[in-house]
């Protein structure tokens, strides 16, 4: 090689040298991945089509219709009906969104626990609501199942998921970084930051397997698999309660995640998921 | 088809700050953007549940989940009986609560003396039964759990004669694979265009000859209410409630419920609902 021909990169400043790229996730995972989004989009969404069929949610064995701890319904006022929410005894007025909205151009509210742009379908079809959601469940459950096949086969748990005892230790760190929105550049950002790895293994092993017993705990004929164990999650409309619960959590989770999407760098993060090449955000000079 | 669109107070929100920079103007196309994606993928999903041939795709499930349950948890698995206890202070009523079939109401106001539940089809000794011949064949009392497709669910005490103790007196034919249970109670008004809109459902041979599967008299330790399906109903209990059909009238095994009434074996799948009911 001629002594000459010295390579560009070593002669400029870092901040002006091209990102490094890492393929950061590999194809099942991308795929996975995006058939998760599908899944759980239509199965929040549908799932919800089913709440309202009974806007109601009840902590035993069975239903005191009595005294549900929440309940979205529609209540007589002067002049009409206005939408509230119950949790725990106190009422909340939530008018226009929860217990009456506008369904789509509609100038006038109808009585519906969830909006119908917050369901699948939009106007209030249980049965159809339930097709949408038990088809996209065997796919989101068999989707699930190799994912985690996969991640303990193929080292993705073990090298990408786990954190490390160091991480944990730091995670003071970590924390106080994400409140100030700051994300990790160079050689940090090509690991997963010790939240990230907690949220995703609550998610993974926690949330997800929840919603999907808590489900299976609903139906009649899985009751009888082994006689009592829906006792285990507090009766059937304690499941029912969970299974609402752990959506809830699955949604929160997903809004704090493309939220964390956007503010990190969006299309670099999405390009990540696509392509799975990923942009290495660079160290500051001086730092 | 109605059209639909995501509220606009949810796509436009982040005005208060005054200040249009180019960040900002950003974030509206990007808010923008996702909102209008939204609204068509929401539009498509109503378009694809008016689309029959998707509809079918989606339904199919049903068919993969009841031939997992038929291995797990099996054909004679066992619904969770309950405690004393634990049965509801009221039993909760839904559906019909008062059939308006002029017939029924007759029979109803003899105190259902005159009533009979004709058991035919694919049997070789087609018969009927009174309401004292079935209360006089063995029976079976449980406490169980009734579970609505709406998500709510009510436990109650029932006693009466176990299907498959009736099936055995009528013999079926080696060609039956379901039992049909036709109802006194016409769901959509009294019939007067002779339209029959009476209620009906079926099970297939497992259900039916299920060691929980009753022909229930008896709810709480008292005669049926009316409101509950009086003056005989069947008991399910490894489906949801819709399967457990009120104010029996006849029973019919059949190969096939294809040519009946909408052709999907009951007056709920006939509106849209899945024929297998254990989810």
């Amino acid at each position: 090689m001629n002594p000459s021909a010295v390579p560009v990169d070593a002669t400029v400043a870092p901040a002006l040298a091209p990102p490094e790229r890492i393929y950061r996730h590999r194809l099942p995972v991308r795929l996975m991945h995006w058939i998760n989004v599908v899944c759980l989009t239509i199965l929040l969404m549908s799932g919800l089509t089913i709440f309202n069929a009974h806007p109601a949610l009840y902590w035993g064995r069975d239903s005191t219709f009595s005294a549900p701890w929440v309940s979205i319904m529609a209540v007589d006022v002067p002049g009409g009906f206005a939408g509230v929410t119950r949790i725990a005894g106190r009422t909340f007025d939530t008018d226009g969104v929860l217990g009456a909205s506008k369904v789509g151009d509609a100038t006038t509210k109808t009585a519906r626990a969830f909006p119908s742009w917050a369901t699948i379908p939009g106007p209030q079809w249980l049965s159809m609501g339930r097709h949408w959601h038990f088809f996209f469940a065997w796919l989101f459950v068999l989707n699930g199942i190799a994912y985690v096949l996969y991640a303990v086969f193929s080292g993705h748990l073990k090298r990408d998921l786990l954190p490390t005892g160091a991480e944990l230790r730091n995670i003071g760190r970590s924390i106080k970084e994400h409140l100030m929105f700051k994300h990790p550049t160079g050689a940090a950002a090509k690991r997963y930051n010790v939240l990230q790895n907690l949220a995703y293994l609550v998610v993974i092993f926690g949330l997800l397997p929840l919603v999907i017993v808590a489900g299976m705990a609903m139906s009649p004929m899985l009751d009888s698999v082994v006689t009592g164990w829906v006792e285990l999650l507090g009766g059937r409309q304690s499941a029912r309660t969970l299974h609402f619960l752990a959506a809830m959590g699955l949604l929160l989770f997903v809004l704090v995640h493309v939220f964390e999407v956007i503010v990190s760098g969006v299309w670099n993060q999405l390009r990540s998921m696509v392509t799975g090449w990923y942009a290495v955000p660079a160290d500051k000079v001086g730092e | 088809m109605t059209k639909r669109t995501i509220r606009s107070g949810h796509a436009n929100a982040g005005h208060t700050n005054g200040g249009q920079g180019a960040g900002t103007k950003r974030r509206h196309l990007l808010r923008a953007a996702l909102g209008g994606v939204g609204t068509v993928a929401l539009a498509g999903c109503d378009r694809l549940s008016n689309n029959e041939a998707f509809v079918d795709v989606l339904k199919s499930a049903q068919h993969l989940s009841r031939a997992v349950h038929k291995i797990v948890p099996g054909r004679k698995a066992m619904a969770q009986e309950f405690a004393p206890a634990d049965v509801a202070a009221h039993f909760r009523s839904n559906g019909t609560l008062m059939p308006a079939d002029a017939d029924y109401q007759a029979l109803q106001k003899g105190g259902f003396s005159e009533w009979k539940l004709q058991v035919g089809g694919l049997v070789e000794t087609p018969a009927a039964f009174t309401l004292a011949e079935l209360r006089a064949m063995p029976s079976r009392t449980q406490i169980t759990r009734h579970d609505c497709v709406e998500g709510w669910s009510s436990i109650g005490q029932w006693k009466g004669v176990q299907l498959s103790h009736v099936l055995a007196q009528v013999k079926p034919l080696a060609n039956a694979k379901y039992v049909v249970f036709r109802c006194a109670d016409s769901m959509d008004g009294p019939s007067l265009d002779g339209r029959d809109s009476r209620y009906y459902e079926s099970v297939d041979l497992d259900d039916a000859n299920h060691v929980q599967t009753v022909l229930a008299y008896e709810l709480n330790g008292q005669p049926l209410p009316v409101s509950n399906g009086a003056p005989l109903r069947v008991r399910i209990e490894r489906q949801l409630g819709y399967k457990h059909a009120k104010y029996l009238m006849r029973i019919d095994l059949v190969e096939s419920f294809a040519p009946l009434r909408g052709g999907n074996g009951g007056y709920w799948e006939d509106n849209g609902y899945e024929w297998y009911a254990g989810i």
